[in-house]
């Protein structure tokens, strides 16, 4: 907790010492979503039957001087019926300087690692905020010193990681949560939320490849779900990982590994390799498609990505309202009945509107699958954003 | 009879293309000579930092604006390094696109996307395709070098009250969208007024015209608009630049894949 106080303190220092000089950028993202569900909930009495709303806000405010980059980003969300997901957070809150080849940052922020589409092993800094989408991209801010060194051999990055954000879960009030009602987290290391954990990574790009390899060791982020009589508690482990991305570029070709070896309850090993081909100008028009494979393996024997094959296409049209289709199909080749599939459209809709659909379908008939219990929340989310 | 009318026949084919072949020579040099000329007049700017803006319009004439910053870097015996910042649309505020120039290999470019404060490769073949659903492709922003075309010289013309050189330029490279290009050079400052882009087809796609050329630092000629027409789709893009600054101090470190993360 003193680290998170400095870390905040260090922060509005630097902050307070920037506010002078140049002046504060502001913009940002308001958005109203609806959700529809094909079948009510198989867990709950309480989770809407078919119709799940929500509003949204995401101001950040952004500024820039010669060496350094001060940013402030807040999130809110109202749901209609989830509590869970009725949450607010402090997506970034950092202040960012640069010399030479040297970056330091200190304060809150989101990092990203890796270079695969179906999910992302490799990337761990950030804990996941799984209430908000269902693909896991969206990630909770995260308290951190980092130091970067870009060098002729590649970049060095250091992270010291105070505090420990735990998962956010859908609760039985809501739909896409977990079949009994969530009891506390607990925690393997006796300090709780208030670890320090650290994380190493070197990256570079070498002609048509970019490499990286990573070092993380403190609170793992996934949760291990500990099922009693009274529900389900969520466990977080220690652990370390060492893990790696690499990526290759060829012509209208990607090709992408990630690989981790994960040290936490269990030890095990599990990776992602595929690649992305993109078709430019089909049909003669100016319209791209994107053909994306993926395999999927783990030693994890309960992991949703456990021996998997994603397929996907993107096809993106070029157009002025960046109009844009992703149509993407997840197979568990051990269950022939699990698997998932997700559509996603967007465009523009003048300057500032933006408008999206997502929808998913899962299925499973295999309760040992992690997919078993959301083949029933089938569901087409509709969003409209404004951007300011 | 026959005999020595064939003999006659070839020998002319002989003549014909051997001297089509001398000339194809010399096209070639003088091609390459006002490449050359064009390149060295826009050499030793080191540097610059330029605010523009997008105007895409459609068929039916809609339109629709785009505000963006390009940062670029001259880069000697290489292509340039450029880092683009995308101030609107909105939605896509903060994306930022590092292209290195390559004279001889294919650009390496990435892509930031700050909701994700994810970096994504591109991979080369997209020089082909458009530049934020413009006319112009990724490939026709990239950095002029010599090494990227076979050039010939087609003639000294005119255009409108201008006197210039009309080129005609192959890429080399095959992921390139264009069969060939035709450059109409000034005579007076050996920069392009006119580009026509064939497609893979070898039919005209498009049409560039570079207007309102001002001197910068007494020597660097520079369009401060640039309309393409895509005359297959009726589409149109201008993009004009309303600041423009050399010699700013940018170094090499500003364009890497760490910069591009911090870019605003």
């Amino acid at each position: 907790m003193k680290l998170t106080a400095l870390c905040g303190c260090a922060t509005l220092f630097a902050l307070s010492h920037t506010a002078h000089a140049e002046s504060w950028q502001q913009s940002g993202e308001v958005q109203i979503q609806q959700r529809g569900f094909f079948q009510k909930s198989p867990h709950s009495d309480k989770a809407p039957k078919h119709w799940q709303g929500a509003f949204m806000v995401e101001p950040l405010w952004q500024k820039v001087t010669e060496s350094s980059l001060t940013s402030v980003k807040l999130f809110g969300r109202i749901d209609s019926h989830d509590k869970a997901r009725t949450h607010w957070d402090i997506r970034e809150l950092s202040y960012l300087t640069y010399w030479g080849d040297y970056e330091f940052k200190i304060g809150i922020d989101k990092v990203f690692w890796g270079v695969t589409e179906s999910q992302h092993l490799v990337d761990v800094i950030n804990q996941t905020d799984s209430v908000e989408g269902f693909d896991g991209e969206d990630k909770l801010g995260q308290p951190m010193v980092q130091f970067k060194a870009i060098k002729e051999i590649g970049t060095f990055d250091f992270w010291l990681l105070p505090y420990f954000r735990a998962r956010t879960l859908a609760s039985t009030e809501g739909r896409l949560a977990l079949p009994t009602p969530l009891q506390d987290a607990q925690y393997e290391s006796s300090n709780e939320q208030h670890t320090l954990d650290f994380a190493i990574r070197y990256s570079h790009t070498i002609e048509d490849w970019d490499i990286g390899v990573s070092y993380f060791n403190g609170t793992n982020r996934e949760p291990y779900l500990q099922h009693s009589l009274s529900g389900i508690t969520p466990f977080y482990a220690q652990m370390w990982q060492l893990g790696t991305d690499i990526q290759g570029v060829f012509g209208d070709w990607l090709l992408k590994f990630e690989a981790i070896h994960r040290d936490s309850l269990e030890s095990h090993f599990a990776m992602t390799t595929g690649f992305e081909y993109t078709q430019v100008g089909i049909f003669d028009t100016a319209m791209d498609l994107g053909w994306i494979a993926e395999y999927s393996f783990s030693e994890q024997e309960n992991a949703i990505n456990q021996n998997d094959v994603f397929v996907g296409w993107r096809l993106a049209f070029n157009d002025m309202d960046g109009y844009e289709v992703l149509f993407g199909l997840n197979q568990d080749l051990d269950s022939q009945h699990t698997f998932s599939a997700k559509l996603e459209a967007s465009g523009r809709l003048g300057e500032n509107w933006k408008w999206q659909i997502d929808a998913w379908a899962f299925a499973s008939n295999n309760l040992s699958e992690p997919l078993f219990i959301f083949k029933d929340e089938d569901f087409v989310e509709a969003s409209l954003s404004y951007y300011f | 009879m026959k005999i020595a009318i064939k003999a006659t026949l070839i020998t002319g084919l002989m003549a014909t293309s051997l001297m089509s072949a001398f000339t194809g020579h010399a096209d070639q040099s003088k091609g390459l000579e006002l490449a050359k000329l064009r390149k060295q007049a826009d050499s030793g700017w080191q540097d610059s930092q330029a605010t523009l803006t997008m105007e895409l319009k459609n068929a039916a004439g809609d339109t629709s604006l785009r505000k963006l910053r390009i940062k670029s870097l001259e880069v000697n015996n290489d292509g340039d390094k450029g880092l683009t910042i995308f101030d609107t649309p909105r939605d896509v505020k903060g994306t930022a696109f590092l292209n290195h120039s390559h004279a001889a290999k294919p650009d390496d470019q990435w892509l930031y996307l700050p909701a994700l404060k994810r970096v994504k490769r591109i991979a080369s073949r997209n020089k082909s395709g458009p530049f934020m659903g413009s006319e112009f492709a990724y490939e026709d922003l990239s950095s002029f070098e010599l090494e990227k075309y076979t050039f010939h010289f087609i003639e000294e013309t005119t255009l409108g009250d201008q006197g210039v050189y009309l080129i005609e330029q192959v890429p080399v490279d095959r992921y390139s969208g264009y069969t060939k290009q035709r450059v109409w050079l000034a005579k007076s400052h050996y920069q392009p007024l006119k580009v026509e882009f064939y497609d893979r087809k070898n039919a005209l796609l498009k049409t560039l015209e570079l207007k309102d050329y001002q001197k910068y630092l007494e020597k660097f000629w520079r369009a401060n608009t640039l309309v393409m027409n895509n005359v297959q789709t009726q589409k149109a893009t201008t993009l004009t630049t309303t600041k423009l600054k050399f010699k700013t101090g940018l170094e090499v470190n500003d364009f890497n894949k760490a910069s591009l993360k911090r870019a605003r």
